[in-house]
């Protein structure tokens, strides 16, 4: 244990000399070399000598922002395309059954990280001509839309599998009562199915959106740079893992808690008054 | 009204109906009664298209139940079904379970369904409860408004299939007291149960089932009087024991 | 476009690959096994009449549970070293990193399990005159594993998946292995596209192989 590890903290709170109106007064602070970036904003609170030499807070900052656009995103795909996979995973006809297995057991078997290699090197190699150079050279932040995109279709093989099971869960006597009465397949699902099976398993989709929000880390191997990316380019730079790696740690955990809390209201709100029990048995 | 020619189901080799044949004028009010397993129910659902069925035709007012053609929902919509089980919608009010069809199949605006309901509710004695979850109400209760909730339809005939076995023994007769009523009424009923006592109080006919077969079909004075075969004499015997 | 996939470059590189699936193997092994240990012993602190030792198991998985694993692989890469570990190697601090991490999540599965059988066997148990641990080694055990067999493999599943995140820190598992060939070799879509395949084949047979054991064990 005999290394020597400065600690600082403040280096957290680190903002540009040039975003920072006051800085600008001090001629000598507006040296954009290192070790007179002092007077760089929080820096000057906390006297830190030279560890400002850029603005680590606006880096997390932006880090944390594109963890949370990236991840709300991706959950737009995820949520769309996976209740319909997972209704049509549970519906008569054998066809769409079928095309929406081969769609869970395929995104849901090969990892994450190639998925993302493959979305980002692959397939633009695999497109049309013209379509393949437009994403190539075109389109503005690749990175960024192939991580959505990708995390999306990924996620939402598994939250196919939750609306699924939801729809499974719930006695076949609904079916049969909601044919009985005259409605539709198409209105039975609206009206009887769906209602239910969403409410039953906002928990296990509260999981999932957190496993995009969580999973939106892979995407700094194709250069999106989410908060994790941030961290590490951070402690790369000033060698304080553990002040960096808290701070990310902990916005983590702060945005789970307040996920799980909100849902944790929409859940109680939204549900069924008596009890959540179905049927009589 | 209902025909039921030669109906025969199997699930994979094994046959849950055999040849059934029977029929149901406007008017009748029908038992279905036979050990658990006989096919009663699965009967029953093969009538609205519940259940699919391999051979032999059902024929509802004139329209075959087993054409590709048949406008299911349609044909479903105009008879009125009750299950053991009650199954309303857990996430709606007893009124919203009541106005949904009305709504959806029938394109009844939403006050006339929902003063529809409520004359229903009253029929069936829970007005004070229209505004409660399925939750919330007792099995007896459910029952009653699955019973409206079928009655909205205005339906030509109406099906029940158990809808006393999942009760409670106290609240029975309530459910039974609303089925009387409506048999009173004229309604045409199809009633799976083993309720003897309502049986021989509204039925005209009763049909036992066993093994997939109508085993006996009679007017219900005779059924209970002079029944004919082993098995039936075997049924009633033990099911009138006690 | 597959007019030119070109299979040599797959077979040539055969042996890098398999080193590096012999990695993921290792990763994964383990991550599995240390996992479950820790995860057992994380369990019984959760359910444990102690207050101190189920809030520390609590708040244990909760951390591991928020935080994203790539993270959590940065953790321990960078601050071995900065500690005084720097004999633990890459290697070592990665799979210290994989089995805290799993264990998290095995934790709640076996607690799940545990769970899952309802407080009346363990009253039947005892109504036999068997007492508390034999109620638990003849009645309760017995079910809880049965009911969370299915779901560790199931995780197991998704722990080899996720081994191939120490591409991050360059550790050179089987998708580091391809990745490697694919840039030096300049041969993307073939190497990728193998490497899917590898991954998707083992993965999916493993998921049909755990459903049928859901099956047989279903009670």
């Amino acid at each position: 244990m005999a290394m020597k590890y400065n600690w600082d903290w403040s280096i957290i709170l680190c903002r540009s000399p040039e975003e920072e109106p006051t800085a600008a007064v001090e001629p000598g602070t507006l040296a954009p070399d290192a070790t007179s970036a002092v007077g760089g904003g929080a820096g000057q609170f906390f006297d830190t000598g030279a560890s400002c030499a850029q603005p680590y807070f606006d880096w997390i900052v932006s880090g944390v922002s594109w963890t949370i656009i990236v991840a709300c995103a991706a959950w737009v795909i995820t949520f769309s395309l996976g209740s319909i996979i997972g209704i049509a995973r549970t519906v008569d006809q054998p066809v769409v059954r079928a095309v929406a297995t081969a769609y869970v057991e395929f995104f849901r078997n090969i990892p994450l990280l190639l998925q993302m290699f493959l979305w980002f090197f692959v397939v633009p190699e695999l497109l049309p001509e013209d379509a393949g150079r437009w994403v190539k050279r075109e389109l503005p932040l690749p990175e960024y839309w192939t991580a959505i995109v990708c995390l999306g279709m990924y996620h939402a093989s598994r939250t196919a599998e939750q609306v699924r099971a939801g729809i499974e869960s719930i006695p076949r006597g609904q079916t049969q009562a909601g044919l009985a009465m005259g409605l539709t397949q198409f209105q039975v699902y609206r009206h009887v199915l769906l209602p239910v099976s969403y409410r039953i398993i906002i928990p296990p989709l509260t999981s999932d959106f957190m496993g995009i929000f969580k999973n939106s880390s892979v995407a700094l191997t194709i250069g999106v740079m989410e908060l994790t990316a941030q961290s590490r380019q951070i402690a790369e730079y000033t060698f304080n893992i553990f002040e960096i790696f808290t701070v990310a740690t902990l916005i983590y955990m702060v945005v789970t808690l307040i996920v799980v809390t909100v849902m944790r209201f929409v859940e109680a709100k939204v549900r069924i008054p008596g009890t959540i029990a179905m049927g009589a048995d | 009204m209902i025909e039921i020619e030669n109906v025969s189901k199997w699930y994979g080799d094994f046959r849950v109906l055999a040849e059934c044949s029977t029929s149901v004028a406007k008017g009748d009010v029908v038992v279905v009664c036979g050990p658990s397993g006989s096919g009663k129910s699965t009967l029953l659902k093969c009538v609205n298209g519940l259940e699919p069925f391999q051979e032999g035709t059902i024929t509802v007012d004139g329209v075959s139940v087993g054409d590709k053609g048949t406008n299911l929902p349609k044909l479903r919509s105009r008879i009125g079904m009750v299950f053991q089980n009650f199954e309303l919608f857990p996430h709606m009010t007893a009124l919203q379970n009541i106005c949904l069809s009305q709504m959806k199949v029938l394109g009844r605006g939403p006050d006339e369904a929902e003063e529809r309901s409520m004359k229903l509710l009253e029929r069936v004695g829970i007005t004070e409860h229209a505004h409660k979850h399925p939750a919330q109400l007792s099995g007896g209760q459910q029952q009653r408004v699955a019973i409206a909730r079928a009655l909205a339809m205005d339906p030509i005939a109406m099906m029940f299939d158990e809808p006393t076995s999942a009760l409670d023994p106290e609240m029975i007769s309530e459910v039974l007291d609303v089925m009387v009523d409506l048999a009173k009424e004229g309604m045409t009923m199809i009633v799976v149960t083993h309720e003897m006592g309502f049986a021989r109080k509204v039925a005209h006919r009763v049909v036992f089932m066993d093994e997939g077969r109508i085993v006996e079909e009679a007017q219900t004075e005779a059924f209970f009087t002079t029944a004919r075969h082993e098995r039936t004499q075997m049924f009633l015997s033990k099911i009138l024991e006690h | 476009m597959f007019a030119n996939f070109d299979y040599q470059v797959i077979l040539d590189n055969v042996g890098i690959l398999w080193d590096g699936m012999l990695i993921t193997f290792l990763l994964t092994g383990v991550a599995l096994v240390g996992g479950i240990i820790f995860g057992t012993v994380l369990a019984l602190m959760r359910l444990s009449r102690f207050k101190v030792l189920s809030f520390a198991a609590g708040r244990y998985v909760d951390a591991f549970r928020s935080t994203p694993l790539i993270l959590v692989i940065f953790w321990f890469y960078f601050a071995m070293p900065i500690i005084g570990l720097q004999a633990i190697g890459g290697l070592g601090s990665v799979l210290i990193a994989f089995t805290l991490f799993e264990a998290a999540y095995y934790c709640e599965i076996i607690r799940a399990g545990i769970q899952s059988v309802t407080r009346a066997q363990i009253h039947a148990g005892q109504a036999l005159g068997l007492t508390y641990f034999q109620t638990m080694q003849y009645v309760i055990l017995p079910q809880a594993f049965r009911n969370m067999v299915p779901v560790l493999l199931t995780q197991a599943i998704v722990l080899f998946q996720d081994t191939s995140l120490v591409y991050v820190v360059g550790l050179k598992d089987f998708l580091t292995a391809a990745d490697l060939v694919a840039v030096r070799d300049n041969r993307v879509v073939e190497l990728y596209a193998a490497a899917a395949v590898v991954y998707f084949v083992l993965c999916f047979a493993s998921s049909l192989w755990v459903r049928r054991l859901r099956r047989q064990y279903a009670i």
